[in-house]
């Protein structure tokens, strides 16, 4: 049999990882099947210049149809595949086509998380995440428009920044006590909430959601207290949940999200998996993740093509992350942990360490930065807070130190 | 037109980039391996200064999103930028620093 990689999922990590394998010198076949009916794009637009109406949502799509096939890479859209065969190395899509590999990466990605008790059918109400969703969305964002966004996470608060600028008055409720609950250590996290305050977005922290109400579409948002707030519009972004279920079927080791090692293997012989769907231990953190970011999407993948290519490279990147909302670029590298000490360098400069050393770092309009602060994760030397917090000192001057601290015995 | 003289320019340190305005036009100009590189400072991408950015390895990294550029050519060197940036002429003539806007 010819070799042949077969790539499940066509979102931005199945088209990157399709691009890598040629890129790193792969002569095989190469056939990327992906369930929805275009070619691999990247979502990061679709809660922002796609919804402000700034670009369409094509603009989101990688390479041009004519690409895959330029590069030999067959790729398949609107196909599902329905089961994959470890032993015999086939995977079986839902017309019942039967397709040989030689290796196999899954790009499975994730799906939005429902709410419960959401109505099914109810105009007006939305989530998130396809280039549908987006264009959906979008044309039904006009001025005057009320919105209510139940999740206070990124695409929730993304998707109040783009509605807000269209002219909609938007309302964020969000269960938890603070927005971002679950990505930044409360205290960073007010700084963004006092960002869309400023702004004039309502927030409503600290209560779940009871209800959606309408009669063919909504007219309100009824809340566990009580409350209820007029909306013409509800978007809902709480969160999405990994697509393990075909890698689960098959008998790969699955953890919140696809276990995979540093190489992008799973626990099945020759399937591999990379992006949003992998859990996956990071060496710089010495910790496992699963992250929901452009960043892991494209370099997980890259990482898992030149594995898939016999060339081994494993994937060891500090996790970084942007978010643009109200006219601030808000990045993060790191993650957040429980009782991280927080340490801030002004107002727009945030540190979380943990032992002495640097885990997380958030910025608000401050890319620079949080590149060198990239570098003082990566060294896990351990900083001063006094030296972090003080401005005069350059963060160069501290990576310089920390990496040579680091180097030394 | 021609070439402009980049005022404050001797005070740019090692793999330190600075944002002046020449003849209406952003310029970022960059010192790193001790050669000044001078380029247009708005990114290909969105809207971002270059010269806010990240100098490393021959190359500057956009604030924004991190994608990166040659700053000898100009070349996208990493994602998301996929368009290159314009590159401008730069000399040193009796301690002052001038790039050419070439327009």
């Amino acid at each position: 049999m010819t070799e042949r990689v077969v790539i499940v999922g066509a979102g931005q990590a199945g088209g990157r990882a399709a691009e890598a394998l040629r890129a790193a010198g792969y002569t095989g076949e190469v056939v990327l099947i992906g369930e929805e009916a275009h070619e691999p794009y990247e979502r990061p637009r679709l809660s922002k210049s796609v919804l402000i109406g700034e670009e369409p949502a094509v603009a989101a799509c990688m390479h041009p149809r004519e690409w895959y096939a330029a590069h030999g890479v067959t790729l398949h859209t609107g196909a599902r595949v329905e089961a994959i065969a470890p032993k015999s190395r086939v995977v079986i899509t839902a017309d019942g086509e039967r397709l040989d590999y030689s290796k196999l990466l899954l790009c499975t990605g994730s799906r939005v998380r429902p709410l419960p008790g959401a109505p099914d059918a109810l105009a007006g109400v939305h989530y998130l995440r396809t280039l549908e969703d987006s264009e959906r969305l979008a044309a039904e964002l006009v001025p005057g428009k009320r919105l209510v966004v139940i999740g206070g996470g990124f695409i929730g608060l993304e998707v109040a920044s783009s509605a807000l600028k269209r002219g909609a008055q938007v309302t964020v409720v969000e269960r938890q006590a603070t927005l971002l609950d679950r990505v930044l250590p409360a205290e960073i996290a007010a700084q963004v909430a006092s960002l869309h305050a400023t702004h004039g977005i309502s927030l409503r922290t600290g209560v779940p959601v009871a209800r959606i109400l309408g009669n063919g579409a909504v007219k309100s948002v009824q809340l566990a207290d009580g409350a209820e707030i007029a909306a013409d519009l509800v978007v809902i972004g709480i969160g999405v949940i990994p697509n393990t279920e075909l890698a689960e079927t098959a008998g790969a080791a699955s953890a919140d999200g696809i276990v995979v090692d540093e190489y992008c293997r799973t626990t099945l012989e020759d399937v591999y998996a990379a992006g949003d769907v992998t859990n996956h231990h990071n060496p710089i953190l010495e910790r496992r993740v699963r992250l929901e970011s452009w960043q892991n999407a494209q370099n997980q993948a890259i990482a898992a093509a030149h594995n898939l290519a016999g060339k081994a490279r494993p994937y060891a990147e500090v996790p970084w992350f942007w978010s643009d909302q109200l006219g601030t670029n808000i990045q993060m590298v790191g993650v957040a942990e429980p009782g991280m000490q927080i340490v801030w360098r002004g107002e727009r400069l945030a540190f979380g360490l943990a032992n002495g050393r640097l885990r997380l770092a958030v910025g608000f309009n401050m890319g620079g930065e949080i590149r060198s602060a990239r570098r003082l994760i990566e060294a896990r030397a351990p900083l001063s807070p006094q030296r972090l917090a003080d401005s005069a000192v350059r963060l160069k001057d501290l990576v310089t130190e920390a990496t040579c601290s680091a180097s030394t015995p | 037109m021609g070439w402009h003289e980049v005022p404050g320019a001797h005070a740019l340190g090692e793999d330190e980039a600075m944002g002046v305005v020449l003849n209406e036009r952003p310029v970022a100009l960059v010192r790193t391996g001790g050669e000044l590189h001078a380029l247009h400072n708005v990114c290909t991408h969105q809207f971002a200064l270059l010269s806010d950015g990240y100098v490393e390895d021959g190359c500057i990294e956009c604030p924004l999103h991190q994608g990166k550029f040659d700053l000898r050519t100009g070349a996208p060197k990493a994602p998301p930028v996929t368009e290159p940036v314009r590159v401008y002429a730069v000399k040193t003539e009796n301690g002052k620093v001038y790039v050419d806007l070439d327009d």
